[in-house]
């Protein structure tokens, strides 16, 4: 049985959008902190810390899920993807092109969560309609944008993912 | 906010789950989904000195089919519940009831056996669970017992569940064939705790209905096969037998005339369903 005592800092090891990391996290520190203030991966926001905004989601060995309600010992081992690892060489993804498109973000706030949350989704749901990604998106919060942009952001995006993978 | 400081337990099996369950006594909480206790952590309505992780217990997370039940284990997300490739046809009921719970977002992680242990009167499954006549399976280090669904919750956010135990499976009973099942609610956004929530199991020879979010716990009816202004009489009944509160959410009237109308739509769901 692995026991963590309360007063000390424990290492925490896991795989970064690919690349081994490590820090350093008393049994209490959240994922979320842990990411921002020992990773330095200030892209994942915080903003209720209670699974309510979703802003904190970031993927844990593929599933989305909520930084502020996972311990950062839990990730120890694990795989976590956060919105630093969506574009590659300096470019942006396909779904964060889609999102500049559609003006589907004014101040970003909410962006990274929907963002982590819309690329887990979408490989299981390749061709969601309207409802579907409105339901998914009830787990997340935006004050800016009045969701239309998001909504044709992702369904813009999954459909030229079903294009690209041919008839 | 931050949790209070804790020591962190992470058991390699059952067993040395109940050993420190048994050791800590009334200052440890198992964490299963984290879905409930880390906001409570987080904003301090709890403060436990210990923490048993239980989230990823080797070989609890089965869902095994018995023939007259599904089983589900304590470590079984609720997602992976709702991806069960027979879960529509042997248990229509949580097919319907699981989509409601939350978001993607946290049923990914929350558990089924977290949620009947922790006994929210508007959630969705402990709803099913007793519409449904199920069983729960306790077990501590001086063994294991199954209670009827009845007998487990006994109240608001309260269970039979003593300290030294763990909710250790879950017992759903499956589709009789020839029934309707129906589950609906309302809820101010998809995905938030029903305001009110209705079951219902349609048989050739009578309906049995289940109401959650307004009484203190799920409560239960059965019926003979009602319809037209007998029907609504009953719903009627029902509707003020529950004691409703006016709260933040809703009400007292606005539960009623949910139970009254919700109620409708579901059992006409549910005997629709028959086959
Ligand atoms: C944004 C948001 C929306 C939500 N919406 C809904 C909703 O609509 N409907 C709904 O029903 N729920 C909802 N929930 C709560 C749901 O997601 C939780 O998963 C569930 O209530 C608890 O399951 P858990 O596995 O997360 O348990 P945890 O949070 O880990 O534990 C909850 C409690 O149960 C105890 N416990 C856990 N497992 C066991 C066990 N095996 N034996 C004994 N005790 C145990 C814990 O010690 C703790 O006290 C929501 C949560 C969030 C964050
Ligand atoms: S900060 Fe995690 S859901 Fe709001
Ligand atoms: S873009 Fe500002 S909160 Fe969503």
């Amino acid at each position: 049985m692995k026991r963590l005592d309360r007063e000390s800092r424990h290492r925490v090891a896991l795989t970064l959008n690919g690349r081994e990391a490590n820090g350093w996290a008393e049994p209490r520190m959240l994922l979320s902190d842990f990411l921002r203030h020992e990773l330095g991966a200030t892209g994942t926001h915080v903003g209720c810390e209670h699974g309510v905004c979703g802003a904190c989601t970031v993927r844990l060995d593929g599933a989305p899920v909520r930084a502020c309600l996972t311990l950062a010992v839990q990730a120890d081992g694990r795989r976590v993807d956060t919105v630093e690892g969506l574009a590659s060489n300096g470019e942006l993804n396909d779904l964060q092109k889609a999102f500049r498109r559609h003006h589907a973000l004014q101040c970003g706030f909410c962006t990274a969560g929907i963002l982590m949350s819309l690329d887990a989704w979408l490989e299981s749901n390749p061709a969601p309609d309207e409802g579907e990604v409105r339901a998914l998106l009830s787990g997340h919060l935006c004050r800016c944008t009045g969701y239309t942009g998001i909504v044709a952001a992702a369904l813009d995006a999954a459909e030229a993912r079903r294009r690209e993978d041919g008839p | 906010m931050k949790p209070a400081l804790f020591d962190y337990l992470r058991p390699d099996d059952e067993e040395e789950v109940l050993e420190a369950l048994a050791e800590a006594g009334d200052d440890a909480r198992l964490l299963a989904g984290g879905q409930t206790l880390m906001p409570m952590l987080n904003m301090r309505l709890v403060e436990p000195a210990v923490l048993i992780d239980i989230s990823r217990l080797p070989g609890r997370a089965e869902i095994e089919d018995n023939g007259n039940f599904i089983e589900v284990g304590e470590t079984v997300t609720q997602a992976s519940l709702e991806s069960w490739p027979t879960l529509a046809e042997r248990t229509p009921l949580l097919a319907q009831a699981l989509p409601l719970l939350g978001h993607v977002q946290t049923r990914s992680r929350g558990t089924v056996c977290g949620s009947i242990a922790f006994a929210d009167p508007s959630a969705e499954l402990p709803l099913c669970l007793a519409t449904l006549g199920g069983e729960v399976v306790l077990r501590s280090r001086s063994g294991t017992r199954t209670l009827p669904a009845a007998e487990f919750q006994t109240g608001m956010l309260s269970t039979a569940c003593r300290e030294d135990e763990m909710v250790a499976a879950v017992r759903f009973p499956t589709a009789e064939p020839g029934a309707g099942y129906a589950f609906t609610e309302f809820a101010r956004r998809h995905g938030d705790f029903a305001v009110v929530a209705i079951a219902a199991i349609a048989r050739a020879n009578g309906i049995r209905i289940g109401v959650g979010g307004v009484a203190e716990q799920p409560v239960v009816r059965d019926w003979p096969l009602l319809a037209g202004s007998a029907l609504d009489d009953a719903l009627n009944a029902l509707a003020w037998s529950l004691d409703a509160a006016d709260d933040v959410h809703a009400s007292a009237r606005y539960r009623r005339e949910l139970v009254r109308r919700l109620g409708k739509q579901t059992v006409a769901a549910a005997l629709e369903a028959r086959l």
